[in-house]
């Protein structure tokens, strides 16, 4: 804890603008108008496609150029279309057993390699790390060539074994990251109130970890509800996902359906992120 | 801290936490890679099979201009994408880091709502913006910038790839810029500007050093995705600006040259493990030295 002293700035609400207690020159004024000018810039570039995007899907026309008119036509097609709504199925199956299939395991290694000492624990955590650094495409056409050789029917199922494969190591690092910054003084002192093993993880650490677990299994279920590349390459006809038939779409320049289908991912994941987040948040405090 | 298993009963709830995750990831990872490995020195068959013979032509295939070519613009534009990303993006942690806590809170929030938009969407919007009669080209005509006539081509090319992978990675190097400039001692700065040293000699030799980690995690992030690209070069490139990702992808597809494809893949794979790996060393023996 930094200690406080009478007159000393708080060097959090400073920031890196510590020097400005004084009155503010032209210059450090300037200075700040010009760095906020520039961050609005930066959020401009970030917002700008989405924007369009948005605007565009309320749009007349069919081409994505010029404005002729405010439309709901495109969301009225949307809802009448079966294969967006069985993708989007498809897309909720896969993300949900995926999710909690690599929550649950990754979850379990993340508890094993921060708590226990054991050989080879380097070549475990190497194998954690690696479908993290290989490419989407060579993670792709790996799992591919495994499906075929061994005969496995591409399908839901290939889908879900490929995205829990790629998922595990994140959930098993956001899980690890808690777990390291919780300790286990806590789970000790448990044992030492005669708490036997069991209880002392359920009641202690368990409650503990579920920030790191909740974390870790949003992450995934993201990742999962956003792959396109693994998914495209072990898919079969009939297991198509929402990033699949989306990316169809776009080959076929439907333009419209896919601004007003974009619109509704972005609506879900604006409620969704700040609800998340702000689960994520009580759990911390608690 | 870590314990020593000691107990039968220790080992084996030791085992049962670490089979499931270790089963999946050797069954359907380790076993899939060396598949890969394997295919990569066999040949192809008439029909686009396998021959099972052991011979290291798919690599020296490499040799072909055509790849060499393919290899070169892949890092000239993943090299390129993380400088600009760096450019742009260190400027901005810089600024979010100066920013009272509570509104840093808020930014964060909106820097992280466009990037859980899906990937392909957010790539397709830069394809209409982009496209000849896009707002971009639009914009241009009516600040009279270019003629009417003849627009300038915006889409499928260089540019247009890389426009499209610093819009989907900079945030990447945003946010661990940003960790690591909170994380800064300020009495380090304010020790420099007591001995007289100016903003800009605090920032060169201060602030930029220190921050160095995280910039370099920061670059790996951007890097390393971007090398092994495939949709953004896909969708904006439009066959005219193929990267790595997208020849590994023809091998699979209409080329149907899996044994090709799996020896450009390994080195890919090889050249980010390599680069991670320096990485790594890197950050350890940079703590040793503190």
């Amino acid at each position: 804890m930094a200690v406080q002293f009478p007159g000393q700035i708080d060097q959090k609400q400073a920031g890196l603008t510590y020097q400005q207690e004084n009155k503010p020159s032209f210059l450090s004024r300037l200075w700040q108008w010009l760095s906020t000018a520039y961050a609005g810039m930066f959020f401009f570039f970030l917002y700008a496609p989405i924007i369009v995007l948005i605007v565009f899907s309320f749009n007349a026309s069919r081409f994505p150029t010029n404005w002729t008119g405010f439309t709901f036509d495109w969301y009225v097609q949307l809802f009448s279309n079966r294969l967006i709504g069985l993708a989007l199925k498809n897309t909720l199956i896969v993300a949900i057993t995926s999710t909690i299939i690599s929550t649950i395991i990754g979850t379990m290694i993340a508890v094993a390699v921060e708590r226990y000492r054991f050989r080879r624990k380097m070549a475990v955590n190497a194998l954690l790390l690696m479908p993290i650094i290989i490419p989407d495409i060579a993670m792709a056409i790996m799992l591919l060539a495994f499906f075929v050789l061994i005969k496995i029917p591409l399908g839901l199922p290939s889908i879900i074994i490929a995205h829990v494969a790629f998922t595990i190591s994140f959930v098993a690092i956001i899980v690890r990251a808690r777990m390291a910054s919780i300790g286990f003084t806590l789970e000790e002192a448990a044992g030492d109130l005669y708490a036997n093993e069991w209880q002392a993880f359920w009641q202690v650490t368990f409650p503990l970890l579920l920030p790191g677990i909740i974390g870790g299994a949003l992450f995934a279920f993201t990742l999962s509800l956003d792959d396109y590349v693994i998914t495209n390459f072990v898919s079969g006809p009939s297991s198509t996902t929402l990033p699949i038939r989306i990316a169809g779409m776009i080959r076929r320049n439907i333009t419209p359906e896919i601004n007003a289908v974009s619109t509704l991912m972005l609506l879900v994941s604006m409620i969704f992120i700040p609800i998340s987040l702000r689960l994520q948040r009580r759990a911390n405090m608690d | 801290m870590s314990i020593e298993p000691r107990t039968k009963r220790e080992l084996l709830i030791k085992n049962i936490l670490l089979s499931p995750a270790l089963f999946w990831l050797i069954v359907f990872f380790m076993i899939p890679l060396i598949i890969i490995l394997v295919y990569s020195f066999t040949d192809r068959g008439t029909y686009g099979n396998i021959v099972w013979t052991f011979q290291i032509d798919n690599y020296i295939r490499f040799a072909d201009p055509l790849y060499i070519g393919i290899f070169w613009r892949s890092f000239l534009i993943a090299i390129l994408t993380t400088v600009i990303c760096f450019l742009i993006g260190y400027p901005l942690a810089y600024w979010m880091a100066s920013q009272p806590a509570h509104r840093q809170n808020t930014l964060m929030l909106l820097m992280m709502i466009p990037y859980w938009t899906n990937y392909i969407v957010r790539t397709y919007a830069w394809r209409t913006i982009l496209t000849r009669e896009g707002i971009l080209n639009q914009v241009l005509i009516a600040l009279n910038l270019v003629s009417v006539e003849n627009p300038p081509i915006l889409l499928f090319n260089n540019q247009a790839v890389i426009i499209g992978l610093v819009y989907v990675s900079v945030v990447a190097m945003v946010l661990p810029c940003y960790a690591s400039l909170t994380g800064l001692d300020k009495s380090l700065l304010e020790a420099a500007q007591d001995l007289y040293a100016n903003r800009v000699r605090t920032f060169l030799y201060v602030t930029l050093p220190l921050t160095m980690p995280g910039i370099v995690a920061g670059c790996i992030l951007v890097f390393v995705p971007s090398l092994g690209a495939y949709v953004t070069p896909d969708m904006l490139g439009g066959g005219k600006a193929d990267m790595i990702g997208n020849l590994i992808a023809q091998q699979f597809g209409e080329a149907s040259d899996w044994p090709f494809g799996s020896a450009i893949s390994v080195v890919l794979m090889f050249v980010m493990l390599f680069g991670t790996l320096l990485y790594f060393r890197g950050l350890r023996s940079e703590e040793t030295q503190r």
